[in-house]
């Protein structure tokens, strides 16, 4: 049978590693030039770039306290002009571009303040997972005593639902950054964990590691020299796509009450606050669901050129 | 082909097992006295101790496991303290509309994905093709509740045509229950297109270029019969296990589907019961939705290993 590719969020529950195929090779410093003018890389990373930038400079983007309670322009609609009070009690006219919230809250800056949990769940997730899954993947990949063990641990957890698990995992340690963070690198670590291995099993029997283990190179030195270049390409291809789907499943865990909490503007919290009235102030729910697909959507763009240009291998399966 | 199936089913076994230990263990992650969160924060001291004897939790862990996993196959998946039932009753209520749901979003996804895959196969390189990746991508980056919300807007609030939320039981009438069903329907289904349009057209394009098909070709079959004899029918095995690996995505998906759209099934219980920390609900839905994942996969290899007499494993 021949094996699926499939995205990371759905998992690879059928990717059976294949002892048999080549590893990829690891990338040369011509593969990442290629990669940099690759037109999806490009445009995912500078739409990514920017988010970033909002993330970074949100303080000096023409927002006001994301948090500023204010009766008297309560629901807004966008471009409505609202009146500011200042610290000194004078008062200053601005255009609420987003529009504000039921409590009066300027949406332009809780949307733009919202891009850093995004941002930081993002990537915390994307490098904690593949940290994480590297050592484990490692260890089952070498250690045969260990293999079996882990890897029924993984299958495991890969049979219950990726979401599904982080809400358990939210229900149990409280919500927050931190734990939503952990919440969701649990589900995903398993599937870095078999490609990882995958990789090390087909590494293991390439003539030129098979050589260094016969002369007696040490387990440190095959694990620099020969198997971690090999999983730099996968990882950075699937770290990539984890990172979107961490944003999507921040958000999603936020909007379903169990997430960040409340008094942090994330995205999923902004929409979850604009429920009750999303038939009248669409806007609510529109301007951050656009700022997280035009996010997640850059990421995947990114994920998938760099996919095409780093692992090639695996884009002529996909 | 016993030998087969037998091994298939028993492999089931053990990945059962480990996720009846995870959630098993899930409760003494909770901070404080597992009888205490079983029997609820409402619970009074004597109903907390009696909690304590029915699952023997003064005894040694392997023995509560043992105790906890009989009452679990026996189907008694103990008591929500919230709703004041037994989850078993609990979860037979919801069950009806997350199936609906689900049974919808699949027969939908199948029907446009598989479609918009041949199509883009076969005109690898041209707008089509290039328009349904785009439709793919954009399927993955789109989350589930603004897609929601933004196909209410429009076609409810703004439009009028269907009903804004809610659900209406399919023994209270046709017309209401599909009305009510279409727009979950379709948010739900938006991402498992994408999926299933991507891989039905990678591997169509893989068949494409075997002999068979320009044998087909050459044989004088029109194209419709290279799709469906040949190319569609070779490229089924990945698009069935592809069907059966985005349940995953499915079951969370329909989570925040039913949240949105107000509608009374599982995963909005789930949630329910994550806010109310019920913690009985939260592990048999775990337990439930992952043992449901498990074997329709099961059943997915099983179905095309009878259908296609080369795979063995």
């Amino acid at each position: 049978m021949q094996p699926v590719r499939t995205d990371p969020e759905v998992g690879t529950a059928d990717a059976a590693p294949s002892a048999e195929a080549p590893p990829p090779a690891a990338p040369r410093r011509a593969t990442w030039r290629l990669a940099l003018r690759n037109r999806a890389v490009i445009a995912g990373g500078a739409i990514l770039l920017l988010m970033v930038a909002a993330a970074l400079l949100a303080p000096w983007l023409g927002t006001i306290d994301p948090a500023e309670i204010d009766p008297a322009s309560r629901n807004l609609s966008p471009d409505d002009t609202m009146t500011v009070v200042l610290a000194d009690g004078g008062t200053v006219e601005r255009t609420a571009l987003f529009g504000t919230d039921n409590l009066g809250r300027d949406l332009w800056s809780r949307v733009l303040y919202g891009t850093r949990v995004s941002v930081v769940v993002g990537l915390a997730v994307a490098v904690a997972s593949v940290a994480v899954g590297l050592v484990i993947g490692l260890a089952a990949g070498f250690s045969r005593r260990l293999d079996g063990p882990v890897m029924r641990v993984m299958d495991g957890l890969m049979a219950v639902p990726g979401i599904l698990l982080a809400i358990a995992l939210v229900a149990i340690w409280g919500g927050g950054l931190l734990t939503v963070i952990l919440a969701i690198v649990v589900p995903d670590v398993p599937r870095v964990v078999r490609l990882v291995r995958s990789v090390v099993l087909s590494v293991r029997e390439e003539p030129y590691v098979e050589a260094a283990v016969a002369i007696g190179a040490p387990l440190p030195m095959l694990l620099a020299r020969h198997v971690l270049p090999n999983t730099v390409a996968p990882l950075i291809v699937q770290g990539t796509f984890l990172c979107a789907s961490a944003m999507l499943s921040e958000a999603a865990l936020s909007f379903l009450g169990v997430g960040i909490p409340p008094e942090i503007p994330s995205w999923g919290n902004i929409i979850a606050e604009g429920r009750s009235l999303f038939r009248v102030h669409p806007h609510n729910i529109f301007y951050p669901g656009l700022f997280l697909a035009l996010t997640v959507l850059a990421v995947n763009i990114l994920g998938d050129g760099l996919r095409d240009t780093l692992d090639p291998k695996m884009s002529r399966r996909l | 082909m016993v030998a087969f199936l037998l091994r298939r089913v028993l492999s089931v076994v053990p990945v059962l097992a480990i996720v009846a230990v995870l959630v098993f263990l899930m409760l003494r992650l909770v901070p404080g006295d597992p009888a205490a969160i079983i029997a609820g924060e409402t619970a009074t001291a004597e109903q907390i101790e009696q909690t304590r004897q029915h699952l023997g939790l003064d005894r040694s862990i392997p023995v509560q496991f043992a105790i906890w996993i009989g009452h679990v196959l026996r189907g008694d998946l103990g008591d929500s303290y919230f709703f004041r039932m037994p989850v078993t009753d609990l979860i037979l209520q919801r069950l009806e509309p997350t199936m609906m749901l689900g049974l919808a979003a699949l027969v939908l996804s199948v029907a446009v994905a598989v479609p918009l895959g041949v199509i883009a196969a076969f005109r690898q390189g041209t707008w089509i093709d290039r328009g349904v990746m785009a439709v793919s991508v954009a399927g993955f980056s789109v989350p589930v509740f603004v897609l929601g919300y933004s196909l209410a807007y429009v076609f409810s609030v703004q439009l009028g045509w269907f009903p804004v939320q809610g659900y209406a039981r399919i023994a209270d009438g046709f017309g209401p229950f599909v009305e009510r069903l279409v727009l979950p329907a379709l948010t739900l289904s938006f991402v498992y297109v994408a999926l299933i349009a991507r891989i039905t057209r990678t591997s169509v394009l893989e068949v494409l270029n075997e002999d068979y098909v320009r044998t087909a070709r050459a044989k004088g079959l029109n194209e419709r019969e290279v799709v469906v004899g040949h190319a569609l029918r070779n490229a089924a095995v990945p698009i069935l296990t592809i069907v059966g690996i985005g349940l995953g995505l499915l079951i969370g998906g329909a989570v925040v589907t039913e949240s949105v759209f107000a509608i009374p099934g599982l995963g909005r219980l789930t949630v329910e019961a994550v806010l109310s920390r019920d913690f009985p609900v939260i592990q048999a839905l775990i337990l439930l939705f992952s043992a449901g994942y498990v074997l329709v996969n099961l059943l997915v290899d099983i179905g095309y290993a009878l259908l296609d007499p080369r795979i063995r494993y």
